[in-house]
């Protein structure tokens, strides 16, 4: 261990890490509040409205008017074969609060949906489903990174206080699962599967195997903390005052491994929310009628979205912008703490 | 050194062997068969039993998977049953392509990622040093799949580089040169979009790892001479570093396997991680464990050259040397 370990990098850090926080607590807060916050159904089809473009809300109108009420132009088809839309700049809906079971919604429904964010090739609402999609996302990257910090607190634990033959054998479990390349073992299991089984199942199966093949970081760095702490004096005092192992473990030895476990966990999150990304979208992980960031970059990957279509990869920059959040606010974590 | 080697290979073999029945089982674990198209299109019980036997699928799993590791043990792979060509030829091809794209890939990512990661880490330059920082912390939060989805976005939209894909239309009948520009004109996108999020974590690596070392003895030694700065950068602080680096690299083959499947998906490559899909998919039992077999092979070789350069690097580490 280096001596100084609380000094940090010069430079404006600690802001970088506060506007990280403050950029997960939001993307928190729409995760949870998504049904009020989601503008449609995530799996109602609006046929007049395949691939449309972005409804932004206005305060301005065509004449350069100022409202005091938000309001969108409803969208009209033009060409239905060329997807072309046009504005209907004669009747603007007014955005109202609390409409209808929704945060904002508009006033009168009869002027057709309102998609914030466009629709996608079978006229479902984008932004319904990121704000629902990023429930299922970041659900499965939380319970996955605390099931693998979990397993490997308690492999760590065992490899650094039992030692001998216990601790060979699951260091070197540990080596092995961390050269596995995760995607062909998710890709393996997933093949043991019928190819469609219900989003429950797959949230499940998902955070069960990315908890299975995160832990060895975890279980290494718990082991090497263990191993150093238990032939300290106050380890070995509790030892002759009788204390079980159990005892000595929970109250003298984990403790210790806590700044370490913070680490880890906010290492597991982001590649937890990649991981679910990149299965989803390989078609292993959920089925396109439970939206989550995964489907969503698969919706919108093929080449003629991809250059017609452009806002249906919003979901990427959700992605990026939570895993960047994420990145900043672990930051003013000095790399030296980790004992490895 | 030889003994590792020859453990080394023994692993090598074990974990072959170990992948390719782990696909047998996964593959006969699974709901259907590479029969339940036929089934579906119509064919009669009587053919698909036949079919099945013929396969051998009727067969109980243990037989199966003991005959499917004495074949491989044999290096008989067996034949597609989807492609009806034999299972080594198909994987080898498809093998090559994605060490091509993954070898380039990290080559990028090492030419990228050291220097800065040198440079910044070295203390000397506060401001490059905060631009390099910034910079892979955003390369860091771009996974290979989203690079792929971004550059093919621009790709398409200004036609610097081809969608997708290994080769143009008709490119079977150019000359060797045009077909091998071409090629690489195909690799730009899936190159970058593998080799920049490893870039970004080199860089981060050997930023750590240099300003752990940059208050040492030697390197302030060679800072009072008046070495000048590069020199100071690569001989007192990198060549330290390069060894630690080289083995943490050694561990990387699996992150390298795996972006390579995410971006072979989005940019069409034709490489091991799509053909190890399309077989898992299908049912293509020999396929899926002659793909899990090269996938095992290249993860112990990778692994073996890392250890083995960083004991060329640092001749301390080497099993026997005394230090």
């Amino acid at each position: 261990m280096n001596a100084s370990t609380s000094d940090r990098p010069a430079g404006g850090r600690p802001l970088a890490m506060r506007a990280g926080l403050l950029a997960l607590v939001v993307i928190a807060g729409v995760a949870l509040a998504a049904p009020l916050l989601a503008t449609n159904d995530p799996t109602a089809q609006f046929r007049d409205h395949v691939l449309a473009p972005p409804m932004l809300p206005r305060l301005v109108d065509a004449e350069g008017r100022w409202h005091v009420r938000p309001f969108i132009y409803p969208l009209r088809v033009v060409d239905r074969l060329d997807r072309r839309f046009a504005e209907d700049r004669a009747r603007p809906v007014a955005l109202g609060l609390f409409v209808r079971g929704r945060l904002v919604a508009p006033l009168d429904p009869a002027g057709g949906p309102w998609l914030p964010l466009g629709a996608d090739r079978l006229g479902r609402d984008g932004w319904a489903r990121l704000v629902l999609g990023a429930r299922r996302s970041l659900g499965v990257a939380l319970v996955a990174s605390l099931g693998a910090l979990v397993l490997g607190l308690a492999i760590g634990i065992g490899a650094g206080y039992a030692g001998g033959l216990i601790d060979l054998v699951l260091m070197r479990a540990a080596e092995f699962v961390l050269v596995l390349p995760v995607l062909y073992v998710v890709l393996a299991a997933r093949a043991t599967l019928p190819a469609t089984i219900p989003p429950s199942a797959v949230f499940t199966l998902m955070t069960a195997l990315l908890a299975l093949t995160g832990w060895p970081m975890v279980a290494r760095g718990v082991r090497a903390i263990v191993a150093r702490e238990a032939v300290q004096e106050f380890a070995v005092a509790a030892r002759a005052l009788g204390a079980s192992p159990a005892r000595i473990v929970w109250y003298h030895l984990a403790p210790a491994t806590l700044g370490f476990l913070r680490v880890q966990g906010l290492q597991l999150l982001p590649a937890a929310i990649l991981a679910e990304t990149t299965l989803s979208f390989a078609g292993l992980g959920f089925a396109p009628d439970a939206p989550s960031w995964g489907t969503l970059l698969h919706d919108g990957s093929d080449i003629g979205a991809l250059s017609d279509a452009p806002w249906l990869l919003a979901a990427a920059g959700a992605v990026v912008t939570v895993v960047f959040a994420i990145n900043l606010a672990s930051l003013s974590i000095d790399p030296r703490r980790d004992p490895r | 050194m030889w003994r590792f080697l020859v453990a080394r290979a023994c692993l090598l073999v074990g974990l072959v062997l170990a992948a390719s029945a782990a696909m047998v089982a996964v593959t006969s674990l699974a709901p259907g068969d590479v029969t339940t198209e036929a089934h579906l299109e119509g064919a009669s019980l009587e053919q698909i039993a036949r079919e099945r036997a013929r396969l051998g699928l009727d067969r109980p799993l243990l037989v199966r998977l003991a005959v499917s590791i004495g074949q491989t043990a044999q290096l008989d792979f067996g034949t597609s049953y989807r492609y009806g060509q034999p299972v080594l030829a198909l994987v080898a091809t498809r093998a090559v392509h994605s060490a091509l794209l993954a070898s380039l890939a990290f080559a990028a990512a090492l030419a990228l990622g050291v220097p800065f990661g040198l440079v910044s880490g070295s203390g000397r330059f506060p401001r490059l040093a905060r631009v390099v920082g910034a910079t892979s912390l955003v390369l860091l939060s771009l996974p290979p799949l989203l690079v792929a989805l971004i550059l093919t976005v621009v790709a398409v939209r200004t036609g610097w580089a081809p969608a997708g894909g290994m080769q143009s239309a008709g490119a079977d009948e150019w000359t060797f040169g045009q077909r091998a520009l071409d090629i690489a004109h195909h690799l730009i996108v899936p190159v970058l979009a593998l080799g920049l999020p490893l870039a970004a974590s080199i860089e981060r690596m050997q930023q750590a790892a240099v300003a752990e070392g940059a208050s040492a003895r030697h390197v302030l030694a060679a800072s009072a001479r008046g070495v000048g700065v590069g020199r100071w950068l690569w001989r007192a602080l990198w060549r330290p570093t390069a060894s630690p680096v080289a083995s943490v690299l050694g561990l990387a083959a699996g992150t390298l396997l795996s972006g390579s499947l995410a971006v072979e998906l989005v940019t069409a490559w034709p490489g091991l991680g799509r053909l190890m899909f399309e077989a898992l998919a299908t049912r293509d039992v020999p396929l899926a464990a002659g793909c899990g077999a090269a996938a095992a092979a290249f993860l112990a070789v990778w692994a073996t050259l890392g250890d083995v350069l960083a004991w060329w690097l640092d001749p301390r580490l080497r099993p026997g040397a005394t230090s």
